[in-house]
């Protein structure tokens, strides 16, 4: 008798809670709270061990590089430290900001700096990307508040690395905790602090009221954020329409139209884009794509106009170079294959393929209509194209080995707005490099290494016209995104996929 | 009893043991773990300097004596991708996944086994329509589906309960729902199958003659022998509840061992998937075993076997 009371007694509750329950208390503007969500786990918030993009952009809320590049302008402002310069071609000086302090009440000096940044460029920290740290020998104190840089090799994207993507730790705190610290218990001196986390599943901000005065990131308007992993794009249209969630992203162009009536839907461009790279040296193998002709009947062949109209909608375009014109040095004055299917057919004739050829296609973190429309295109020409699908891991390992004659995928430039970012890895001469062009190798290595912006510009314009000239890539497109955003929210996107919160507000 | 218990119990760890081990070697079948963890823009460099971080460049043998000699330790190691140490990562997402698996557990048996009966008493009757019916949907409906309309009905129109998420238990309403119901139509159907076969039994007969009451016949003589199926059905039903329930995870956001796996897989976070398959295949056999002692009491013709 007393478990039937008991029983019944929960029964009631659950009614009542069925009756009672209201929406739960979250909605955004009345509590000041951005509830943001992501589709993907965010990563272990010590930035240097990241690669997901949404890890990034809470490590960007939590803390500060010496430098911070304003998007919108171009320009690099300064962060973290208040001037720089560069002593000689190899040593760069900074002068620190005084009177910033950590969100664990620490202050910040020249130590954090040195200790930071030496502790990440060892091998042995595993930092994810050596790209980001392989240019720094070492890292000097010259006093409290001024620190020198010397350069392992002359890098062009020093700068570009400093603004906000090499963020300082605090010293002490770090020296205690190491990398797995920071990642249980993050600290900066960033616009916001964490103040609880479930790891990849929710995390808690809150504005860092003690975030230094003059910060290019300024004082945040909205006073708490709550970002959520929400892996299924339905729930969190559900959300967004039942005003619980106020920002997510990448939202398919055909559910963004559906949307658009009931939220407001933000579209823009970003850096990363999609190209057919095509393999020339083969590694001992003889693929079709060896054959000048070939690779330009490919790129006469796919109708890439249409294709950009059907599938990626928004602000992409047709790319004609190997690179985003975003970026610094990307020339648009190269040549340009038309959609002309005749004279693919008539190229394809002239290299030996009267009778048409047998092309494998891999392709990776693509969506399976735009390969299946570039397949199709080809074949039209007489490219009998094999599609393979595969995770991206598996696809670009058999590209380093010169397994792939093609492989379809894309590239983001880890954000930046620099075309070192893009085509020194895919024709310098390293891992992903299957044209191994000389000339186009030292084109770059040139450009790379140097601190001369006109001399950079010359000689990447020089390159991409030789890598368009000799149709080493089918470059396609550049992406776009879909915010989904509350109506009562102000959010710019910017083409670096880094979302700013620290610049919403409330409308 | 005892004996039957140590065989079990022996067959019971080769098994996790074993499936520990092949489970380890297909993780490196299906791409090199080394590529995966350094990310799409990781470049050749990098991805060197992550082998020999974390012990990828070993021979994969070794490298599993040295993860289960750890493991045995108490030692998970720490997520690849978090940073952090397994344990507490997969105590956080287990807890959450018993709760919903066993609250839809429950909830399926106390709807299906009741109908079960019912629908036996009268075979083709109108009960046994109905519940045949609302099996036949429970088989049919994809689960993601009824999740959405769920959510949108219930979580959008009428905003009642959370629309996803566990910070507050109704979020567990939804969730536990939509589970249950795919358990629900095996369950019943068992039920209703055992409880027609049994009826018709000679000792059902003799019951009744003797004037039992018909409570007492269905409930104490019909359904202790119906019953024995059930019971190892149920098992590997709670199971799959426990892993398999990624779809629903998925739907409802909530962070259960089931995603944590998937997701795990996907980004070769070796060290969680390899702890995460051995404690689900130690759920596994444990739940196997129960079942058998379960049956081994219920009936004690099985208790030789």
């Amino acid at each position: 008798m007393k478990i039937l009371g008991t029983t019944a007694l929960a029964g009631a509750l659950l009614a009542a809670s069925f009756a009672l329950a209201p929406a739960p208390a979250m909605a955004g503007k009345a509590d000041d709270t951005l509830n943001a969500a992501f589709a993907l786990e965010p990563e272990a918030l010590d930035t240097y061990k990241i690669a997901g993009r949404e890890g990034l952009i809470l490590a960007r809320h939590i803390y500060d590089g010496l430098l911070y590049k304003d998007l919108d302008t171009g320009e690099i402002k300064p962060a973290l430290a208040k001037a720089w310069r560069f002593v000689d071609p190899m040593t760069m000086e900074f002068d620190l900001r005084e009177g910033v302090t950590f969100h664990n009440g620490a202050k910040f000096t020249a130590d954090d700096v040195v200790y930071t940044l030496t502790t990440v460029l060892d091998p042995a920290y595993g930092t994810r990307f050596r790209i980001a740290v392989d240019w720094i020998d070492k890292v000097e104190k010259v006093s409290d508040f001024q620190v020198r840089i010397k350069m392992a090799k002359p890098f062009a994207g020093a700068v570009e690395m400093l603004a906000d993507a090499l963020p300082i730790y605090p010293a002490a705190y770090f020296k205690e905790v190491g990398s797995a610290g920071m990642a249980a218990k993050p600290i900066g001196t960033g616009p916001y602090k964490l103040t609880e986390m479930t790891p990849g599943i929710r995390y808690a901000f809150e504005r860092f009221d003690g975030h230094y005065a003059g910060s290019p990131k300024g004082k945040p308007a909205i006073g708490k954020i709550v970002v959520r992993t929400i892996p299924e794009l339905n729930t969190q249209f559900a959300e967004l329409m039942a005003g619980k969630l106020d920002w997510t992203w990448r939202i398919p162009p055909d559910q963004a139209a559906r949307l658009a009536s009931r939220v407001q839907i933000v579209n823009g461009p970003i850096m990363r884009i999609s190209y057919v790279g095509m393999t020339v040296t083969g590694k001992g193998k003889d693929y079709p794509t060896k054959n000048l002709k070939v690779r330009q009947a490919i790129n006469h062949a796919v109708n890439r106009e249409a294709i950009v109209k059907a599938f990626a909608g928004g602000a992409s375009q047709v790319l004609n170079s190997a690179c985003n014109p975003k970026q610094f040095g990307c020339a648009q004055d190269v040549t340009k294959y038309a959609y002309d299917p005749a004279k693919a057919k008539a190229l394809l004739t002239e290299a030996g393929f009267a009778n048409g050829l047998d092309l494998e296609m891999v392709f990776a973190a693509m969506p399976r209509p735009v390969a299946e429309a570039i397949a199709n295109d080809l074949g039209k020409v007489g490219i009998r194209t094999t599609l393979n699908e595969q995770q991206y891991a598996a696809g670009v390992q058999k590209w380093r080995a010169g397994e792939l004659p093609a492989f379809f995928t894309n590239w983001g430039s880890y954000g930046t707005g620099d075309v070192a970012f893009i085509i020194s890895n895919f024709f310098g001469g390293g891992a992903d490099d299957l044209v191994q062009d000389k000339d186009v190798m030292e084109l770059v290595n040139a450009a790379d290494t140097s601190q001369d912006r006109a001399l950079r510009e010359a000689n990447y314009s020089k390159a991409l016209k030789k890598i368009a000239d000799q149709a080493y890539w089918l470059p396609m497109y550049d992406f776009n995104i879909n915010y989904g955003l509350s109506k009562d929210l102000t959010f710019k996107p910017h083409p670096d996929e880094f979302a700013r919160w620290w610049l919403s507000s409330w409308k | 009893m005892l004996p039957f218990l140590a065989r079990r119990l022996i067959v019971a760890a080769l098994v996790a043991l074993a499936v520990s081990a092949v489970a380890f070697g297909l993780m490196f079948v299906s791409g090199d773990p080394a590529v995966v963890l350094a990310g799409q823009a990781g470049r050749a460099q990098d991805v060197e300097l992550i082998r020999h971080a974390y012990g990828l460049d070993r021979p994969i043998p070794l490298q599993f004596l040295s993860w289960i000699g750890n493991a045995f330790a108490g030692n998970f190691g720490t997520s690849l991708y978090f940073n952090l140490p397994v344990a507490p990562i997969i105590a956080e997402r287990l807890s959450v996944t018993l709760v919903l698996g066993s609250a839809a557990f429950l909830l399926a048996l106390v709807v299906a086994v009741p109908l079960g009966i019912l629908a036996s008493l009268k075979p083709g009757g109108t009960i046994d329509r109905i519940a045949l019916m609302l099996a036949v949907l429970g088989q049919a409906i994809p689960s993601f589906w009824l999740g959405l309309i769920l959510i949108v009905v219930f979580g959008v129109w009428y905003g009642l309960v959370p629309i996803s998420g566990t910070e507050s238990w109704q979020g567990y309403i939804l969730p536990v729902v939509v589970l249950s119901y795919y358990a629900m139509p095996a369950l019943m159907r068992l039920t209703r199958a055992g409880m027609i076969d049994v009826l018709t039994a000679d000792y059902i007969r003799t019951a009744r003659a003797k004037g039992a009451s018909q409570p007492r016949v269905l409930l104490v003589h019909a359904l202790r022998n119906a019953v024995l199926p059930l019971v190892s059905l149920a098992a590997v039903q709670f199971g799959l509840m426990l892993s398999g329930s990624i779809v629903i995870e998925s739907v409802f956001a909530i962070n259960g061992l089931g995603r944590l796996a998937w997701e795990s897989l996907l980004r070769s976070d070796l060290p969680v998937v390899q702890a995460i398959i051995l404690i689900l295949s130690l759920i596994y056999v444990t739940l196997t075993t129960v079942a058998d002692l379960i049956n081994a009491w219920l009936d004690p013709r099985l208790r030789s076997a």
